[in-house]
């Protein structure tokens, strides 16, 4: 049975904080299947195309048949365990500190065996478990079992924190405090445990709505971060970059114009500064401390969300500087995950539709409410998600990229 | 499909030379160190040069970069044979089969094979992280546990299913241990108790610390040649009777319980035209307990799941009912990489040549040697087995 | 007297006779600008970004790069700054004429109308009252508008609420007066504009930029120390960048204060 995780006490200021290591992550290419599978959350196994079979470990011809169709499909999560243990010796620097570490044989219902981390509460040989893949703190995909039903303080099995990037007694930093995310990003983490929330908010001299009700909250600092001010971001870092265990950076400047407007240079330069640098700037104060506190207990640093438009993976007309700002968003984000998944600090990145609100206000629905990306941003850390798609609209186009990008380039010309 | 052919015998084919390099904990040699140190000893022990061995077989984990062509040159050997054998566990008999089929067809007329592996502080570590594509992608990021890991699901399943105990499994270690005891090559210098088995510190579940080998580096070798070669030679020489070997046998199996002995034993013992109860020593391989106990099974000394049985109902020391790894195995002696898969048949011919010293069975006339090996994935994919036979 | 003016003024520099007084606010990236609504185009603020400081980026050397608006901080407005005076000659910062950079100013102090209310506006019946205490405005002298505003910072300097910015600032009849009437050179205040910041709301909206910019006249905002000036007599000294094409720039503005003389 999983003992509920103790509320962290204190650092102690002289012990040494302990490095971040990293599990195994060489991996053939072909296992990469299973990064993307466990990146968005889906249970998926190569399926020979000409025989129907699954196979597993990753490989380049069907065991069966030999033929080279095979295709990374999602398959039942069902497994039974066949065998286990608690390995306790390994000469692996990473694992030597998690020791004893529990695995096991599962037998998966559409037929292959794979070795699986187990969570501490599902039964010994014989028991069903639910399998889902996970990223671990390499950013590799691994197969993880638990048992089929609940049990009590189940997201507080040690592997399982390996795995995920629940707020639960972790301190949040959210960039700005005007995003109409703000305050349902707020609620969702407090409900989810969090110890504390930082709310950013730039240029307090312009009063907004919301800080009155922020400023009551129970556990919320609002603090000055200007994501525009290089000294802004940095001066913040210097007081609390050591206490941010999760960031949720919310930034965003929606700005219409149009390509040939005389105006449109600066209104992407502006866009471009509130966005892309600004999370530059966010990188370059956090990431290093953040990085460097990837191991540090139970509650250490563990992630790092950009909330980002799903229009930044293909251009919408309307939201044209808006989309080349996320876009460019992006590839700043996939840069920060590399440099700190050496932390074993998970990069998200919660791609969203327009949200409900007033920037977007000529945008027919369906819209993201603020409250329905807050509950995907806690769902998305709490089960250890890459990349997460945020609304119908996300969804939509997420499918359709995956299915012909030239036709949602198209589409969106018209 | 036209029926399966019957099988050539080994008439003619022997065994002569056998070389222990004595084995360290750690080295700070290269494997190639070991190997010229194994050919040497073969050279002086046919009393010949090494030049004159025109075929050679090696098998190594450690060896790289070089490959066993580039070997030839490091040792200034001019061969017409050459074998690279990486299988591990079960190296040694298929390099004794392919250089058997090479000087009986006299495309050779001695072949060395050797075995040979170095033990840094890091490299056993390296060759568990690098081991396999199956290994790197699906079983090393699950804990790291290596072959403890691995073979500790294996143990724990088939405890499950055929009721071994812990017990059993430390019955054949003690008596290995006992065995090592007179062995002075043996790394263990110090005798085990089963209670000191029973409480040792856990390494994997099921499996503690005297379940597991000790990596070290060390060689392992012998020569493998025509009768009339060694009459030539006066060379002192065992038979080969016959020799299998099978690899991912039973693929459907979800777990390890058996090895590929099983599909072969019966062409073992008829191409020998031997039973399982004419042999007076067998040497398993024992990467572990469990793993001898499977080849107790499937080489025919019981039936499947009586392994547990016919370990409570013999014993297994040198002077016991059931002689086995006479020299204490590579759980006593220690496990030079690749070379614990010659380890039992370099005992063998000891034991066959009358040579073993205090190991020596007495009166033996027929051995069995088996070899098992490569954990790729989640079982071991290599399986072999050789009948030997006193001159 | 002495025809070396210069001399003397030099002097009396030197010996402390001329005081002088710095009416610039540090410009600082977290100075409040100008808002507008939020679909409008925006004025950059001020920001530094490290180019080295004798690191690895230039070993021996320290030095930064600057990007704000026109009209950030304590700065400048030209003529062209506004539609009223788009067509004038030499209506921006790089053609303004040097003489108009230094010139005498009349210091108006409401500080206690600002301090009572926010939303204070200057009328003709204020200057005049002035003038009866110090005579009458010289032509080409610039008048600042005392609030001691600039003692305030953050959100209480920008005092925006719901309904807009609420600082003082002129009406829009003293606006028309000073520049008909007096022809000055100039106003300045101490606020984020040379207009209240109800501005919009009157006839005609922002009257000081109308009538100030329309004549070919100046503005000054963001001043500070203003309580170190006379209510007379002080020349300024206002010069901006020399940028082509300039609108406004921010500056260094200096008031040179003579002292009352002992004997």
């Amino acid at each position: 049975m999983t003992g509920p995780l103790p509320r962290p006490k204190r650092k102690n200021p002289l012990a040494r904080t302990t490095q971040p290591l990293l599990p195994p992550q060489t991996r053939s290419r072909k296992a990469h299947g299973f990064t993307l599978a466990a990146a968005i959350g889906r249970f998926m196994l190569q399926c020979c195309g000409e025989c129907g079979r699954y196979a597993y470990p990753a490989r380049e011809a069907c065991p069966n048949c030999l033929s080279s169709a095979l295709t990374f499909l999602d398959a039942p999560t069902g497994g039974a365990l066949l065998s286990e243990t608690r390995i306790e010796v390994t000469s692996d620097p990473y694992f030597r500190e998690h020791m004893p570490w529990r695995t096991g044989m599962v037998q998966l219902d559409c037929g292959p065996v794979v070795v699986a981390h187990l969570h501490g509460d599902c039964g010994g040989p014989g028991a069903r478990v639910a399998m889902s893949l996970q990223l671990d703190k390499a950013g590799q995909a691994v197969f993880f079992a638990k048992s089929v039903s609940e049990t009590p303080h189940m997201e507080d099995d040690p592997q399982w924190r390996q795995l995920s990037a629940d707020p639960k007694y972790r301190r949040v930093l959210i960039s700005d405090g005007r995003s109409p995310m703000a305050v349902a990003l707020v609620n969702a983490l407090k409900k989810a445990g969090a110890a504390k929330i930082f709310v950013g908010v730039a240029e307090q001299w312009k009063p907004f709505e919301e800080r009155t009700l922020l400023e009551a909250m129970e556990g919320v600092e609002v603090v000055d971060l200007d994501l525009t001010s290089e000294r802004s971001v940095q001066e913040l870092a210097i007081d609390i970059g050591a206490k941010v265990e999760i960031l949720i950076n919310t930034a965003d400047h929606v700005r219409p114009a149009h390509l040939f407007d005389a105006s449109a240079a600066n209104t992407a330069r502006d866009v471009m500064d509130h966005t892309v640098m600004g999370l530059m700037r966010l990188s370059q104060a956090f990431g290093p401390v953040m990085r460097s506190r990837g191991a540090d207990g139970a509650t250490g640093a563990v992630a790092w969300v950009n909330v980002l438009s799903v229009h930044g993976l293909s251009n919408a007309r309307q939201f044209g500087v808006h989309s080349v700002a996320h876009a460019a968003c992006l590839s700043l984000s996939q840069w920060l995950r590399n440099e700190l998944r050496q932390g074993g600090i998970r990069v998200i990145n919660a791609l969203t539709g327009p949200l409900d609100t007033e920037w977007f206000q000529t945008v027919p629905p369906p819209k993201v409410a603020p409250k329905a990306l807050a509950d995907a941003v806690v769902d998305g850390l709490k089960r250890g998600l890459e990349d997460i798609y945020i609304g119908d609209v996300a969804k939509d186009i997420e499918a359709r990229l995956f299915d012909n990008p030239k036709a949602v380039e198209r589409e969106a010309g018209r | 499909m036209v029926p399966p052919r019957m099988r050539q015998s080994y008439d003619s084919v022997v065994l002569a030379v056998p070389v222990t390099v004595p084995y360290q904990r750690y080295s700070i040699e290269t494997a190639h160190w070991w190997m010229g140190k194994a050919l040497r000893a073969l050279a002086e022990g046919a009393g010949i040069s090494h030049r004159d061995f025109d075929g050679f077989s090696v098998a190594s984990f450690t060896m790289g970069p070089d490959v066993a062509v580039g070997l030839t040159q490091h040792f200034g050997l001019s061969p017409r044979h050459i074998d690279h054998v990486p299988m591990g566990g079960a190296s040694g008999i298929v390099s004794l089969r392919r250089a058997a089929r090479a000087v009986q067809a006299g495309d050779a007329d001695i072949v060395a094979c050797v075995a040979a592996d170095t033990n840094s502080v890091d490299s056993f570590r390296n060759l568990l992280e690098g081991f396999s594509r199956f290994s790197q992608d699906a079983v090393y990021p699950y804990g790291a546990g290596g072959a403890n890991g691995s073979f500790a699901l294996i143990a724990r399943h088939y405890m499950d299913r055929y009721g071994a105990t812990r017990e059993d499994f430390g019955k054949l270690c003690v008596a290995q241990r006992d065995n090592a005891l007179r062995n002075p090559h043996a790394l263990m210098k110090k005798p085990l108790t089963l209670d000191q088995y029973m409480s040792a510190r856990v390494i994997a579940e099921p499996f503690r610390l005297f379940d597991c080998v000790m990596p070290c580096a060390g060689a392992e070798a012998f020569l493998v040649m025509r009768e009339e070669t060694a009459t030539s030679l006066a060379l002192p020489f065992v038979r080969l009777l016959s020799a299998i070997e099978r690899h991912n046998a039973f693929p459907d199996d979800p777990m390890q319980v058996r090895g590929g002995w099983v599909m072969d034993r019966d062409e073992l013992y008829g191409m020998a035209g031997v039973a399982p109860d004419d042999m007076d020593f067998v040497q398993t391989y024992d990467d572990y307990a469990v793993i001898s106990m499977m080849q107790f099974e499937d080489l025919g000394f019981c039936a499947k799941g009586e392994g547990a049985d016919f370990v409570r109902q013999h014993t297994f020391t040198i002077d016991g009912s059931f002689p086995h790894n006479t020299s204490g195995g590579q759980l006593s002696v220690g496990q030079a990489g690749a070379a614990g898969g010659h380890l039992g048949i370099t005992e063998a011919i000891r034991q066959l040549l009358g040579a073993a010293g205090g190991t020596q069975v007495h009166e033996v006339r027929l051995g069995l040697v088996s070899g098992f090996g490569m954990i790729n994935y989640d079982r071991g994919l290599a399986s072999a087995a050789a009948i030997l036979a006193r001159a | 007297m002495n025809g070396d003016i210069l001399g003397v003024f030099a002097g009396a520099l030197a010996s402390g006779r001329i005081r002088v007084v710095d009416l610039t606010c540090t410009l600082s990236p977290d100075f409040p600008v100008i808002v507008m609504p939020p679909e409008l185009g925006q004025s950059a603020p001020f920001r530094m970004e490290r180019i080295s400081r004798y690191d690895g980026s230039g070993p021996a050397w320290y030095w930064n790069n600057l990007s704000f608006g026109e009209h950030t901080g304590t700065h400048f407005d030209a003529p062209i700054h506004w539609y009223t005076g788009r067509d004038l000659p030499l209506n921006s910062v790089d053609t303004l004429p040097p003489a108009d950079m230094i010139a005498p100013a009349c210091v108006i102090d409401c500080s206690q109308q600002a301090n009572e209310d926010a939303d204070f506006l200057l009328t003709v019946s204020d200057v005049v009252k002035w003038e009866d205490e110090n005579g009458r405005i010289r032509p080409r002298s610039w008048v600042l508008l005392r609030t001691d505003w600039s003692k305030k910072s953050g959100a209480a300097y920008a005092n925006l609420l719901a309904d807009g910015a609420h600082t003082p600032g002129p009406d829009a009849e003293v606006m028309r007066w000073l520049v008909a009437e007096r022809d000055i050179i100039g106003f300045g205040t101490e606020t984020i504009g040379t207009d209240a910041g109800q501005a919009g709301h009157f006839s005609p909206p922002y009257p000081a930029h109308h009538y100030l910019h329309g004549a070919g006249r100046y503005g000054l905002q963001c001043l500070t120390n203003l309580d170190h000036l006379p209510p007379k007599g002080a020349m300024i000294v206002a010069a901006p960048l020399k940028i082509q094409n300039g609108s406004g720039s921010p500056l260094r503005v200096l008031a040179l204060v003579q002292e009352r003389s002992t004997g």
